[in-house]
Order: C-alpha cells, then structure tokens, then sequence
C-alpha cells in the first residue's frame, strides 16, 4: 500500500497580467516530511501557498491536500491544514490569548476547549507571561511565534509557513526553527517557503528550488548542494575588465567551472585550506590586481548562479503586483 | 443545522473582536461620541440660525432627524476601515483559510456595528433633547422611527464593507467614505430645506435616498406627513443590503493580504 502524499500537484498554473506566478508546477509533499519551496521574491512561493490553502484558485492545473482537491473539497482542507506566514496575521489589538481563543472559536472547538488550547500554546511557545498583553507591543520574534501557535490551534496535520523567519534577527530565527523542529518530530508535515538556503537546508527533507513560476531543480539538501559545489572562492577585481583573464587563472584550484558577476569572480572549491593563499599567488603572477578576497559557504545567490547562470534578482514592481493582485 | 449554528457563533466571536478594538481604540471610540455630538451642537447653535425651516417648530426639529440619519449611515466607517486594516495585515489570509463561515469576517463587524449605532443614537437623542429638540408623535411611531434608523445604520455598514474590501490601505477606504458618500448626505433634506438650494440641484436632492430617509424619520419623530417616505426608505434599505451584501461577499472571497 503507497501512503497518500500530503501535497500533490500537477501542472498548477496563475498569471497575474503579463506576470507568470506559476508557470505549471509539479510537487509532491510526502506524508510526515518537511518540504522546502526555495526561491527569490517574486518567484511563485507565496501564489503556490495560497493556492494550496484555498486563498486563491489556479488558472490551471490541479491541486490535492492530504487527498482532497482544493477547489472541490476546499471546505475540508481547512479543516486539516494550519497556515502562517511572512505577515504575521495576529491581531495587535488583541492579547496573544485572546488571538489563540479566537482561532480555536473559529475551527468550532467550543469555548472551554479553545480557552484550554490557547493557554497550552502559549506555554508551548515561551508566551505565557506575555499573553495578556496587547499583541501591538509584542517584538517582532514573538508575534511570528505567536502566527505559528495560531496555526496549531486545531493540531492541523499539515502546516503551511510562508517564510517563517523573513526579517528575523538570528537569535528569533533560532527559536523558531526550533518550534517547527519539535513540530516535525511530532509527526507534523509541513511545507515551507524560504529564500534563505540555511533555513532550507536545517528544517527541509527535499527542497524545490522555484524561479519566475517553476521548479528548476528538486532534490535532498545535499543534492542540491553537490549541484551548487559546496564552498567558493569569491575574487573580487579592480579592474572588472580583466575577469576573463581572472577567471583562467583560477581555473585550475577550482572545483568546477568559475562564475563572472560584475567584477566578481565566483569559482566551487573542493577545500578550504590554502584556497586564498593560491588564489593570490596564481593571481599576482598574472598581474591582476585584487580588491577583496575570500571563501564563503553557498547561499541561494549561488544555487540560483549555478542553476541559472544569473544571480537572483533584486524584487522589482512586477513582482510586487504579482503578490498583491 | 450545525451549518447555521457555526455561521451564528463566527459572526459572534468577530464581533467581539470588534468591539474588544473599540474598546482599546480611543480615537476611534472619538468618531462615535464626541463627533457627532460636536455636529449637533455646530448645526443648532452655529447654522441654525441662518437656516429658515418653514413648517417646524424650531431648526433643531428639522435637524435631529436629518443628522442622525447622516451619523447612523456613517457608523459603519468602522467596518472599512477594519476591513481594510485586517487585508493589509494579513489576518484575511488567516481567516480565509480557517473553516469558518466565511462572511462572518464582514458580518462580525457588521454586528458590531449595530451595537456601536445604538451607542451613538442614546448619545445624539439625548444631545438633541437638551438641545430643545422635542418628540411630536406617538410613541410607536417614534419606536418605528428608532427602528427605522437602525436598519439604515445595517444597510450602510454594507456600503462601507464593500470599500474597506476594495479600497487599496485603510487610508483609501476613509478617503472613499468620506469625500464620496459624505458630500452626497448633504445634498439632501438632511441640513437645509431643498426649496432653498437652487433650482437645478433640487430634482437631485429630491431624488437622493438620504432625502427620502431623513424624511420618514421627520415623519415618525415629528408626526409630519410621511407620503411614501416610510416605505421609501425601507426600499432603499433593503435595496442597498442585497447589493453591497453581494458585492461584499463577492469581494470577501477573492481578498487577499495586500
């Protein structure tokens, strides 16, 4: 007997306008897993999420959670599904309690058991002394623990987090990932979006790497990391005209073909010691002048270079309406 | 059954809501109370006396019906602009994705605001009566009155649902509210005899609802000759309800966080 995927999709397609926010996407979500959706802004995450969770209906395509298609059955999915995200739905005029009770009233789990539920949340994630506060004077790591602790009201089997931790400081980030941690050894499947590779590569068991609507590559973390090479070496030149010539100098310490971004010279190293040592020396015979050197672990930046050839793109007005519209 | 029951119970708990923000809101507590009030004594003292309203006792009879329809159809500014605050927030992706009953988002509000009209009507009549303003029919056609400018009150919170839901920031819906709709509750019978304004603007004024819903109050409060009026009102009323409550539902189920 197969066990039914959490997540299924086939083909999901919207456009917004001229804007493809999905341009036929393909994911399957195993029962029990946690799934990274990994891509720049901009590159369909959240439009995948909302149609997932019933906000919105794709153009084309089909959509099935926890085996129910989200248009036909979408009365029932929101009974199985939590959802939290990069905005921190939770009312700031409300206390952290009153916002879990309120939740809990609206999944109908009846006043004394949503009283109940909402103080075990707020226990759960380190919010008891708080809640009885106003949510408006809650930092910014609390509310977005008290979002995910609205999310688990109703003990959903399947958890959206539309990038969880975007704009965190690390410290926050750090406990919230350890929440959805506990979570997953729960039990819980959980499909996340992030832009950050960190975050994918501690929480997720697969990632899908996303871009302008599609999936270009999917696959373990480590997968994806064998594809992007691991560590690099990052030169960057006085003289950008000189990145050719960079560039076949540092061909043969490289473990892969080296990258060219305005002046940067971006090569996969196989390790880490001495890679600077001859980088410069190998540089300096050739008479290219340096400006700023060094070794760095990959970032999505560099699965996208990889991937695409292209660094990712800084968010621009299309993309801005093809979240909104 | 159980269907009706949860409908019932969503709607209960996000007017709680709303009113546990009112509560908390100061400025907004502000906009039902001393506004108003601040309009009655502004109209009575300031204006009334440049305004001949032949036919009533006094200007602050003619007035009180006509500014309590204004405030009433105005209470509902509330559910905008918390229509538009929960869009920009986020909290309409969280409750969209909840199984609840899905226009309880706009029908909580809308609830409580039927609570926060009754507020303001206490305060306005009591004003107006200090004011010298004077009852002149029975009491059931004064209840019937009372009754009357509650279900404009509901109507009109319909109309400010629909801009909280398409309005772009709650900054737009108040804009909206109030360079639209309020300019248009004085063209009308509301402030000033329409036998005064001149002679092209007074078939508008004539056929503005506010006129015809200021003037069935006039009639049950001050035992004028109603005509239509009454069922006038009552037309409009229901008309704009079936409307905007469609429209609102409509737009409710396509919101999404901007």
């Amino acid at each position: 007997m197969t066990v039914q995927p959490a997540v299924e999709t086939q083909d999901l397609r919207k456009t917004y306008g001229d804007v493809v926010a999905l341009g036929g996407v393909d994911l399957r979500v195993e029962a029990g897993s946690v799934f990274g959706l990994l891509g720049p802004n901009g590159a369909g995450k959240t439009t995948a999420v909302r149609v997932l969770t019933t906000l919105i209906r794709a153009d084309g395509g089909s959509a099935r959670v926890m085996g129910l298609d989200v248009v036909g059955d979408a009365a029932r999915v929101r009974e199985r599904i939590g959802l939290a995200g990069q905005y921190a739905a939770v009312d700031e005029i409300l206390t952290g309690f009153e916002n879990l009770e309120m939740v809990g009233r609206l999944y109908h789990l009846g006043r004394a058991a949503s009283h109940r539920r909402a103080g075990e949340l707020l226990e759960l994630f380190d919010l008891v002394e708080a809640g009885d506060r106003l949510v408006k004077t809650y930092s910014g790591g609390m509310r977005r623990r008290l979002d995910l602790a609205a999310a688990l009201v109703a003990r959903p089997p399947l958890l959206f987090l539309d990038e969880p931790t975007t704009g965190l400081d690390l410290r926050s980030r750090m406990a919230l990932w350890e929440a959805i941690e506990a979570l997953v050894g729960e039990g819980t499947t959980v499909l996340l979006t992030t832009q950050y590779l960190d975050e994918a590569d501690r929480l997720a068991d697969r990632i899908a790497v996303i871009d302008h609507g599609l999936v270009i590559a999917e696959g373990t973390s480590n997968e994806l990391k064998a594809r992007v090479g691991g560590e690099r070496l990052e030169v960057r030149l006085e003289d950008h005209e000189r990145s050719d010539a960079a560039a076949a100098a540092l061909a043969e310490i490289g473990d892969g073909g080296p990258a060219r971004v305005d002046g940067v010279v971006s090569i996969p190293i196989s390790h880490r010691r001495g890679a600077i040592a001859a980088a410069v020396r190998r540089l300096d015979e050739a008479r290219i002048a340096i400006d700023d050197i060094a070794v760095r672990s990959p970032t999505l930046d560099d699965v996208f270079l990889t991937l695409t050839g292209r660094a990712t793109e800084p968010e621009d007005e299309s993309e801005v309406e093809a979240r909104t519209g | 059954m159980t269907a009706l029951v949860h409908a019932a119970s969503d709607t209960f708990v996000l007017s709680k809501r709303s009113l546990f923000k009112i509560r908390r809101q100061p400025d907004l507590l502000i906009g039902f109370t001393v506004q108003p009030v601040m309009f009655v004594l502004l109209f009575v003292y300031v204006f009334g006396g440049a305004i001949a309203t032949p036919g009533y006792d006094s200007y602050v009879d003619f007035l009180i019906p006509g500014i309590l329809v204004q405030a009433i159809a105005f209470g509902g500014f509330v559910t905008a602009l918390g229509l538009a605050e929960d869009l920009q927030k986020g909290l309409i992706d969280r409750f969209r994705s909840l199984p609840m009953w899905g226009p309880a988002v706009v029908s909580g509000r809308i609830l409580a605001d039927v609570g926060t009209n009754v507020i303001q009507l206490v305060i306005m009549l009591a004003v107006g009566l200090v004011a010298g303003f004077r009852f002149s029919a029975t009491a059931a056609s004064v209840a019937a009155g009372i009754v009357l400018l509650l279900f404009i009150g509901y109507a009109f919170s319909w109309v400010f649902a629909f801009i909280g839901l398409s309005a772009s920031s709650p900054e737009a819906s108040n804009a909206y509210g109030f360079t639209i709709l309020f300019p248009l509750t004085f063209v009308s019978s509301a402030f000033v005899p329409i036998e005064s304004m001149p002679s092209w603007l007074q078939p508008v004024a004539e056929n503005n609802p506010f006129t015809i819903m200021v003037d069935a109050v006039r009639a049950l409060f001050l035992g004028t000759p109603a005509g239509n009026d009454v069922w006038g009102a009552v037309a409009w009323a229901v008309g704009i309800i079936l409307v905007f409550g469609a429209l609102s539902v409509w737009r409710y189920q396509r919101a999404v966080t901007r």
